[in-house]
């Protein structure tokens, strides 16, 4: 089936419109960020659409209010500010204060990892995955297209609780034309492979679908998974599925081994006993100035097609060598 | 609106009378809690609570009804403990425990506590919440009004500012804000850090209602709170009470470090004891 690929938050906002006109607790808080389809928010629903301004500390404390008088809010930015230019009121007034006050809440964060490509490294975002794991309470939602995305915006309208949505500022590919991805696993396996597994998230989802390519030139087949809930996936099911494997090799669009998918991952291989060896591919810790297309600046931090594989190439080989041995 | 009548003045200055004593009292079993800036706001916190200003269901704190009062100044509202506990949110007996091992009254006050509606311990958080809540009850067409009581020093935050302009824009007028203006921060006057200078004008300029009033005149306090929570002028409200930091202990009293001093036990002792007991009430 050939679906054409949407922008991940006009499939959202979309939704949200749609939604808002079926359940009045619905409301929608930007800082001064939108799209076309926003117009139609906030045309039809003015009094349940607030642009706070440039303002995000005020705007999760809005939110805050707002949730715990029973709206279920959707609070709006770009990826980066509304997770660090406010997180101690995010750490405060929602993780924390939901320990005592349920809520509904889905911060929405657009322009994950270099999806703003040109704008540079104000608005690329390298580090929510990071921080937003770290706060109990949250669930990080990382989906790679328009349809996982749609299906995540069901699941935070219908459960309580506290939810990070990191979408892709960019139109990525449709890797779901049939039907959506289980919710609850969380993650999907695309590819079963042999031996060594990619699991990678968000853009990087699309990046090893064509590192898999490349190791299959080989004669080696590996497998793919699409990890797009990085905090309330199934554990019995992936472990069932990493079971399977002998290497794990994680994708992110964010900084290697400073807590982001990687961390996560290699945690729960080590907690769940599994003899698996791992590797990293994600983006070098440092900031850079240049400018270059999202595919050549993946290739400086080495996250690229061909810096990855360099990475990569050793570790299949190795994993591939000892079996044969 | 009807002018406060001797007896009932003579009611709220009993009231706040035995809150300080008891929040010394607290402080003697408790030193690790922070005495100045909760001596600071007492009178404050009684007009509300005693004066007829705040409505609140003790039984049911989250009663849908009640107006929501956010205690944005964490760490100076210790004399909050007596109040609740007189008023019936919970045990007398609970203010013996404060910061023990599993009492949830603590050295800074948390939302575990019946009453306490939100997390303030980081300061500046509580006005920025509390305007979100008051949006949430226009939109809800609820006519229940939000108070919120903040320092002075937590004004330095910046957050507090992104939320006084939205609530001017927004035409909150459900909400009240009410600033212990005890001019101390943590080390210092403010006006040696970054000087308020005149809150009253800075807050009009924003939009709001706002007036000053003697922050230990409790039947000031009483009357403003009235006054403003019965206006409707599109304009959210401020009170700018103007206090003392450690107010009524020699020694603490507008001390620039008090925030961090502890009186002597014998100077609480002391205190304690030269209290004339027929003007205390509640107990």
């Amino acid at each position: 089936m050939n679906i054409k690929p949407l922008p991940m938050r006009d499939v959202f906002l979309e939704k949200i419109w749609n939604k808002m006109s079926l359940d009045s607790l619905i409301f929608f808080v930007s800082a001064d960020f939108g799209s076309p389809v926003l117009d139609k928010i906030r045309k039809d629903f003015p009094d349940r659409f607030i642009n706070v301004g440039i303002a995000e500390q005020n705007l999760i404390n809005i939110t805050a209010g707002l949730a715990i008088e029973g709206y279920k809010v959707f609070a709006y930015a770009i990826a980066p500010f509304i997770t660090m230019r406010c997180f101690e009121q995010i750490r405060v007034s929602l993780a924390l204060l939901s320990e005592v006050r349920p809520m509904n809440v889905s911060l929405i964060g657009v322009g994950a990892g270099y999806s703003y490509v040109v704008s540079g490294p104000t608005h690329q975002c390298y580090e929510d995955i990071t921080i937003m794991r770290a706060l109990p309470n949250f669930q990080v939602l990382s989906p790679a297209d328009h349809i996982t995305t749609s299906s995540l915006f069901d699941s935070c309208v219908e459960t309580n609780g506290l939810k990070y949505l990191r979408l892709d500022a960019q139109v990525q590919p449709v890797l779901y034309p049939l039907k959506p991805p289980v919710i609850t696993d969380g993650f999907h396996l695309h590819e079963k492979g042999e031996k060594v597994c990619f699991i990678a998230t968000g853009f990087m989802v699309h990046t090893a679908f064509k590192l898999a390519e490349e190791v299959n030139k080989s004669g080696f087949k590996v497998g793919v998974i699409d990890i797009f809930d990085l905090t309330n996936f199934s554990n019995e099911k992936l472990k069932e599925v990493l079971e399977f494997y002998s290497g794990v090799v994680s994708m992110e669009e964010g900084f290697s081994g400073r807590g982001g998918l990687d961390s996560m991952l290699f945690e729960f291989i080590a907690k769940s006993k599994l003899n698996l060896k791992t590797l990293s591919i994600g983006v070098e810790p440092g900031y850079s100035f240049e400018l270059g297309s999202r595919e050549e600046l993946h290739e400086k931090v080495g996250i690229g097609i061909q810096s990855a594989f360099k990475k990569i190439q050793p570790f299949v080989y190795a994993i591939m060598n000892e079996i044969m041995e | 609106m009807q002018e406060i009548t001797t007896k009932e003045l003579n009611y709220l200055r009993q009231k706040a009378l035995w809150v300080w004593k008891e929040t010394l009292a607290i402080h003697r079993r408790a030193p690790e809690t922070r005495l100045a800036s909760s001596l600071s706001v007492i009178e404050i916190f009684v007009a509300l609570y005693y004066g007829g200003g705040l409505r609140f269901n003790a039984l049911n704190p989250l009663d849908e009804d009640r107006d929501r009062c956010i205690i944005s100044k964490g760490h100076g509202s210790i004399c909050m403990y007596p109040i609740l506990a007189d008023l019936g949110f919970f045990s007398l007996d609970e203010l013996n425990n404060v910061c023990k091992t599993g009492s949830f009254l603590g050295g800074i006050p948390d939302p575990v506590i019946p009453g306490y509606e939100t997390v303030n311990g980081s300061l500046g958080h509580g006005l920025g919440v509390a305007t979100g809540i008051a949006l949430a009850l226009k939109t809800k067409k609820n006519d229940r009004s939000v108070f919120v009581v903040t320092g002075d020093g937590e004004l330095h935050e910046g957050a507090n500012w992104e939320a006084i302009m939205f609530a001017s824009h927004h035409k909150l007028d459900n909400l009240n804000l009410i600033v212990d203006n005890n001019s101390i921060s943590m080390l210092d006057h403010t006006d040696n850090i970054i000087s308020h200078s005149n809150l009253v004008d800075r807050l009009t300029s924003f939009g709001w209602s706002c007036v000053e009033v003697d922050g230990h005149d409790i039947a000031e306090v009483q009357q403003e709170i009235l006054e403003q929570k019965n206006t409707t002028n599109g304009k959210p409200k401020a009170i700018i009470a103007k206090t003392l930091k450690g107010h009524g202990v020699p020694g603490l009293e507008n001390a620039s470090l008090s925030h961090i001093m502890n009186p002597k036990t014998e100077l609480i002792d002391q205190l304690l004891e030269n209290l004339n007991d027929s003007l205390l009430g509640g107990r």
